[in-house]
């Protein structure tokens, strides 16, 4: 798609003399606009969209929310007491800007599990799915980082054991763990960087998701059939249809994205984090954010020694392993055939994943014993497995069903199967137009 | 808890210099067998504790063989001496323990005389240390840290 013509015409003399100088109106022309999308992308399409706006949305409130912030262990605390209770639409800013992180990350799993349903990693998107994933580690180190700032309980001991793994790393570990801390323990100098590095770490998503974007309008957009765009039969114009479709998105996902900010703030906080942070006492039950429970019990899985890595430094390295196997996934599936659709032994195994990973984020909300240690250890073990071993054999060993020659002929297929249909005729939203 | 100095939350930080790597003096004269006392040291809690007659018991018995960490971590000995009981401590003042209360785990604070080892329990991940501070179970690789300390006279210990 990318070396299609532009169909750009510039109608004014405003934008011939810009055209000629700084193509901004072209780029926006044939990138959003005339850009031909696959005409069978369903709903679990839409959360680049509402990914793009949840990035959009945590950028303004952080901004407005740091003019208010103190960062110093003495203020932090109080200072974000006083966003919720004196500051002008505070207590909003904060609402959002917390349950906003929750939101992106469910949008973010989705849309990864989007990306490894319909095979979106595969040729010719790998780079696509690698900065993808890069995104990925940008939202959760500054998701980490940010929730230090409260300054809370559990800002602090959170960020007590996660920067004390890397103390497992053998020679280097203690001076990596100094230099994040900028001392032997958390403190002032820790909140000071951490602060800076959380208003930093944004903009380098920001700018990493737009070469996200630029590789996706490169390769063009992959489809629930996997198969790739044959003729302008397959497309439709990125205006109006994925935008309003997108618009549909954003809006259903901003209604419950709404209901939690304005009925359930805190719910999915934790209530330690309202004691301001105690470096003399642990909390009885150490938990990270949701979001990062299933890493969480990943690290907590590994209670003994593999040779000469001892059961910590295994931990880090699983639990970072376990981000690093998602950038190797383009080499690690075999497949010729993208779409799960197509592909009943996949798809089976994908869903067994996707239960693998809620369940291991329920485990992580456990304490680490008895038989909660043990079936970590099994989730664990199936997560690592599903990339490792079952991705690159069932390409070799598993049948796929037949592609259709064409995204036309899928959809024209699919109305016939309904026409031929008995009974009312009910259209289901996912299955496109 | 026996801690004399637990403190008010979040005070800490702002009553001592957290960060600051020099020395800390502490007056040990009203720690009596059974008492322990916890003071901020480079921003980490240090235990200094008067052990009761029957945990410098427990110390002794403990099978060397059976250590999962068969080293001293004893920052006044050399880097390999072995974990007795003895070198978890200060010669001639064995009844004292004076250690970072900092699990080698994951850096959560241990509570004090509390689980199977009559030692410490640290609530994040279940790891125990005896009475010596010396870890017999759990995820911890590691012995409780001995900094460099030293008596400066009978009731006072100077840390680091």
């Amino acid at each position: 798609m990318s070396d299609k013509h532009s169909t750009y015409v510039p109608k004014t003399g405003i934008e011939r003399w810009f055209d000629a100088r700084l193509p901004l109106p072209r780029l926006v022309h044939d990138s959003f606009i005339v850009y031909p999308v696959p005409r069978n992308l369903n709903y679990a399409y839409t959360f680049g969209g509402i990914l793009t706006v949840m990035l959009a949305s945590q950028i303004i409130t952080g901004v407005v929310l740091a003019m208010h912030y103190a960062p110093d262990t003495g203020l932090a605390f109080n200072s974000v007491e006083k966003i919720t209770r004196d500051v002008n639409s505070g207590w909003l800013l904060r609402s959002l800007h917390s349950n906003g992180a929750s939101f992106f990350f469910i949008a973010v799993y989705l849309h990864i599990c989007r990306g490894l349903y319909y095979g979106s990693y595969k040729a010719p998107r790998e780079f696509l799915w690698v900065l993808g994933c890069t995104n990925l580690l940008l939202m959760m180190a500054t998701a980490f980082i940010g929730y230090v700032l409260p300054w809370g309980q559990m800002s602090y001991w959170g960020a007590t054991v996660i920067t004390n793994f890397f103390t497992a790393i053998p020679l280097v570990g203690d001076w990596i763990q100094q230099l994040l801390l900028g001392g032997f323990a958390v403190g002032n100098p820790t909140l000071n960087r951490f602060f800076a590095l959380h208003y930093l770490l944004p903009f380098m998503l920001a700018g990493v998701v737009t070469l996200h974007i630029w590789a996706l309008h490169v390769v063009g957009q992959n489809n629930p059939t996997g198969v790739e765009v044959k003729s302008k039969t397959d497309v439709v114009d990125f205006t109006p249809y994925a935008t309003v479709k997108d618009a549909v998105g954003i809006i259903v996902f901003l209604f419950f994205f709404a209901y939690f900010v304005f009925y359930l703030p805190n719910f999915l906080g934790h209530p330690d984090n309202y004691t301001v942070a105690n470096p003399l006492k642990t909390p009885a039950h150490i938990v990270p954010e949701w979001y990062f429970l299933p890493f969480y019990a990943i690290l907590r899985a590994i209670t003994f020694n593999v040779g000469p890595v001892n059961s910590k430094l295994g931990g880090v390295l699983a639990m970072f392993g376990s981000i690093a196997v998602l950038f190797l996934v383009p080499w690690l599936d075999s497949s010729k055939v993208r779409s799960a659709v197509y592909r009943p032994w996949y798809r089976l195994f994908f869903w067994i994943f996707v239960a693998d990973a809620l369940f291991l984020g329920w485990l992580g909300s456990q304490p680490a014993e008895g038989a909660y240690v043990v079936m970590s250890q099994l989730a664990t073990l199936y997560y690592f497995a599903f990339f490792i071993i079952v991705m690159p054999l069932l390409g070799l060993i598993e049948t796929p069903r037949p592609l259709p020659h064409s995204i036309t002929e899928a959809v024209l297929e699919k109305n016939k199967a309904k026409r031929r249909a008995p009974g009312p005729e009910i259209r289901h939203p996912s299955e496109g137009r | 808890m026996a801690d004399l100095s637990e403190p008010e939350s979040g005070s800490a930080e702002h009553t001592l210099p957290a960060e600051a790597p020099a020395a800390v003096e502490v007056d040990v004269s009203s720690v009596a067998p059974g008492m322990s006392l916890v003071v901020q040291w480079r921003g980490k809690p240090v235990v200094v504790r008067n052990r009761t007659e029957q945990e410098m018991k427990d110390g002794e018995a403990v099978n060397l063989a059976e250590l999962k960490d068969p080293i001293a971590r004893n920052a006044n000995l050399p880097a390999d001496a072995p974990a007795t009981d003895a070198n978890r401590t200060a010669p001639g003042k064995e009844a004292w323990i004076v250690m970072v209360q900092v699990c080698t785990h994951s850096g959560c604070i241990p509570v004090g005389q509390q689980g199977d080892f009559g030692g410490w329990l640290c609530p994040c991940h279940g790891s125990q240390y005896d009475s010596a501070g010396r870890v017999l179970k759990g995820p911890a690789p590691e012995n409780m840290l001995v900094p460099a300390f030293q008596f400066i006279s009978d009731t006072k210990i100077r840390i680091g």
